[in-house]
């Protein structure tokens, strides 16, 4: 692979640990291990660990998919590897 | 006009609907029978999707689940939905660059080998194959239900309608069709939500709904919802979890990549016409599916309210003591949606101590507070079933809706139900045709020739789907653990390590697949029975039911991926590495740039 072709496969990589990182931190984080100390707080009549694993988590993946793919765009076009 | 010739009109012009859409949509080509000519736009390829993956399962049955199991339910929201970002980032848009029909043939090109297109074949027909006789069960079921016919009759009438878009529209009919399908399923689900929010909550949004106080007072709906259940005996549904953390972790975990591993949904993103519509088309897919999953924790807390209300009126709203003699419904008083479900078998009611009302609360409970509450009032043990089944389709009856709500929802359960079944076929046909006639048996076909075997083999598996549908072996609920399982264990790793490691060579990657499998078959066979048949399981095997650290077999796929991905790196490392050409094969996937249309030829 040419030095273009590396550094866009690193930049790659680095978008999408970040991505993984928010996906694990709210699903598996604030959703089911840290939940119950997240129940403390509340948003409206949602608990917030409830929130999150009953609502948020999706919102947020969603969210993730539309930056990911922004994101993604971009990279593609700094690096000129984008389609026509 | 009465219920059943509303529900006739409205299943009938549905199924007009698709069927005018797959005349529109005959497919003429390969290329449009395997991937609709990959020229589908991303928002309607993401709305297909959707009605690709929101199955029988997702209509009817998550939501009474959720009801059942409160807070833990969160793990089929999270892990149905989780999957796609994964999809979107780790396999779509590199497949859809790959540029070819089906997941074998990626498979196979990738290493280099004919044997790991095979597993993969044979993986893809076993997790198609369990999944699809639970959406013709599901077609049957819906069609007797609604429609006054008899069951078989129902799979009849569905397989019918499946073989006419599916078989003569391919990709192309399917795709426009669950357009169609995905706008109906979506209505039908939502519409009863709306009005159940606004008769408890008076808020018209059911997420909204959700999280706001109950209608008249100044206590929210999930707080007053957790008193309601408690009282009863039942677990606390805002924190009542699936078995253990670890369970609730690794069952996500494992929903999320089989997701992102079923072969079915993978093959959409090959329609779309370019690598960067494939990243976007995942995030509209994951849109349309969430406005349904976002919506399904509310209808389970609020039919589980309305349960509660219809047979101990006074609790829910003006605090009664469920315990005290008349705030229990008296038997012969309950309402008439009671008596027609109790006739299906699906909700039962046993006057067990013979007084004449209904009692409802968890009997298991270890609440000993409950236990004498429930003693001191002369209670025998809860007198009332509901199969987590009904709660969605009888949800508008609970809540007395019109009649032409109620024939939407049966409408909407179809269009899930069939919806799911073509994609699948679709899945089983191209890789029978595709990857077993034109890659193994007989290269030199013609394109006429693979459309036709496509054909036939998609006709033969709607027949064998059927029969399996009219004689179910009994295992539908296991089957699903089963699906999930080898998508998670087998594909998943294989085509992410395809992609994301360019020295996996072949011998790592067969034998990853095989051991993921080989593991995750054994733990599940040795709860359900070797291929689920009666009275073959072996837990004293292992030790146990869910031994493994406590986790249950529907659960065991992430483990299985696991253990693939170990194999696969330490059996990469001591064979010798991918030739030459293969490593720049994975480089010139990882660039969008030359991405063609997608064609079927085989690379060599």
């Amino acid at each position: 692979m040419d030095d273009n072709g590396k550094a866009y496969w690193s930049a790659t990589l680095g978008l999408l640990t970040k991505i993984l990182v928010i996906w694990f931190l709210v699903s598996f984080g604030a959703g089911i291990l840290f939940a119950d100390a997240l129940n403390s707080i509340k948003l409206g009549g949602y608990p917030l660990g409830f929130w999150f694993a009953h609502q948020g988590s999706i919102y947020v993946f969603v969210a993730l998919i539309f930056i990911y793919a922004k994101a993604m765009g971009n990279i593609d076009r700094k690096f000129d590897v984008h389609e026509d | 006009m009465d219920l059943q010739n509303i529900t006739y009109l409205v299943v009938g012009a549905t199924f007009a609907l698709y069927i005018g859409i797959a005349i529109w949509a005959r497919a003429g080509s390969t290329s449009e029978f395997y991937v609709a000519g990959g020229g589908v736009p991303p928002v309607m390829n993401g709305m297909a999707t959707a009605a690709d993956w929101m199955s029988a399962a997702s209509f009817i049955s998550m939501a009474g689940l959720i009801s059942n199991m409160g807070y833990g339910g969160g793990l089929f929201l999270m892990g149905w939905t989780g999957g796609y970002v994964l999809l979107a980032m780790l396999l779509a848009p590199y497949l859809r660059k790959f540029g070819k029909f089906t997941v074998p043939q990626f498979i196979g090109d990738r290493f280099y080998s004919k044997s790991a297109s095979t597993v993969a074949v044979l993986c893809l027909l076993t997790a198609s194959i369990t999944y699809i006789i639970g959406q013709m069960t599901g077609v049957g079921v819906a069609f007797s239900r609604f429609l006054g016919v008899s069951n078989e009759v129902g799979i009849y009438v569905g397989m019918g309608i499946v073989f006419m878009y599916a078989v003569f529209g391919g990709m192309k009919g399917i795709t426009y069709t669950q357009v169609a399908q995905y706008i109906v399923l979506i209505l039908a689900y939502t519409i009863p939500a709306i009005f159940i929010s606004l008769q408890l909550t008076g808020n018209p949004i059911p997420q909204l709904g959700l999280g706001s106080d109950m209608v008249g007072t100044d206590v929210s709906l999930l707080a007053r919802l957790d008193e309601v259940v408690t009282d009863l005996g039942f677990g606390k549904y805002t924190t009542t979890t699936a078995g253990s953390t670890l369970n609730m972790f690794v069952y996500t975990l494992s929903l999320m990549i089989g997701t992102a591993g079923l072969p079915h949904v993978i093959m959409r993103f090959f329609t779309v016409p370019k690598v960067a519509d494939a990243r976007i088309s995942a995030g509209w897919a994951l849109v349309f599916i969430a406005i349904l999953y976002t919506t399904a924790p509310a209808v389970a807390a609020m039919a589980k309210m309305n349960l509660i209300r219809t047979v101990t009126p006074g609790v829910v709203m003006k605090g009664v003591d469920p315990y005290s003699a008349d705030a229990q419904i008296k038997a012969d008083e309950r309402p008439d949606w009671m008596k027609r479900w109790e006739k299906t078998g699906l909700l039962k009611f046993e006057d067990k101590n013979g007084d004449g009302r209904i009692q409802y609360y968890n009997d298991k409970t270890k609440n000993e507070d409950v236990k004498k509450k429930a003693e001191a009032a002369g209670w025998k043990g809860n007198e009332l079933t509901v199969n987590a089944d009904i709660i969605v389709l009888a949800n508008p009856e609970i809540a007395l809706l019109p009649n032409w709500v109620i024939a939407l929802v049966a409408a909407g359960g179809l269009a899930a139900a069939l919806s799911t079944a073509a994609g699948l076929l679709m899945a089983i046909s191209a890789a029978v045709s595709h990857d077993l006639v034109k890659g193994i048996f007989k290269p030199d076909i013609s394109e006429k020739g693979e459309l036709l075997a496509g054909k036939i083999s998609m006709a033969v598996a709607i027949v064998v789907a059927g029969y399996l549908g009219l004689n179910p072996p009994g295992f539908a609920a296991g089957t699903v653990a089963l699906a999930f399982g080898i998508a998670a264990s087998s594909l998943f790793p294989a085509i992410m390590m395809g992609i994301f490691s360019k020295k996996m060579n072949k011998e790592g990657a067969i034998a990853g697949m095989l051991s993921g499998l080989a593991v995750t078959l054994f733990y599940v066979f040795a709860h359900k029975g070797i291929f689920f048949i009666k009275g073959t399981d072996y837990l004293d095997v292992i030790g146990g039911a869910n031994s493994f650290f406590g986790i249950t077999p529907e659960a065991f796929g992430a483990v299985g991926a696991l253990l693939n991905f170990i194999v696969a790196f330490v059996v990469d490392k001591m064979t010798k590495e991918p030739p030459e050409h293969i490593q720049h094969l994975v480089e010139s996937v990882r660039v969008p740039r030359g991405a063609k249309a997608v064609d079927g030829s085989h690379a060599h």
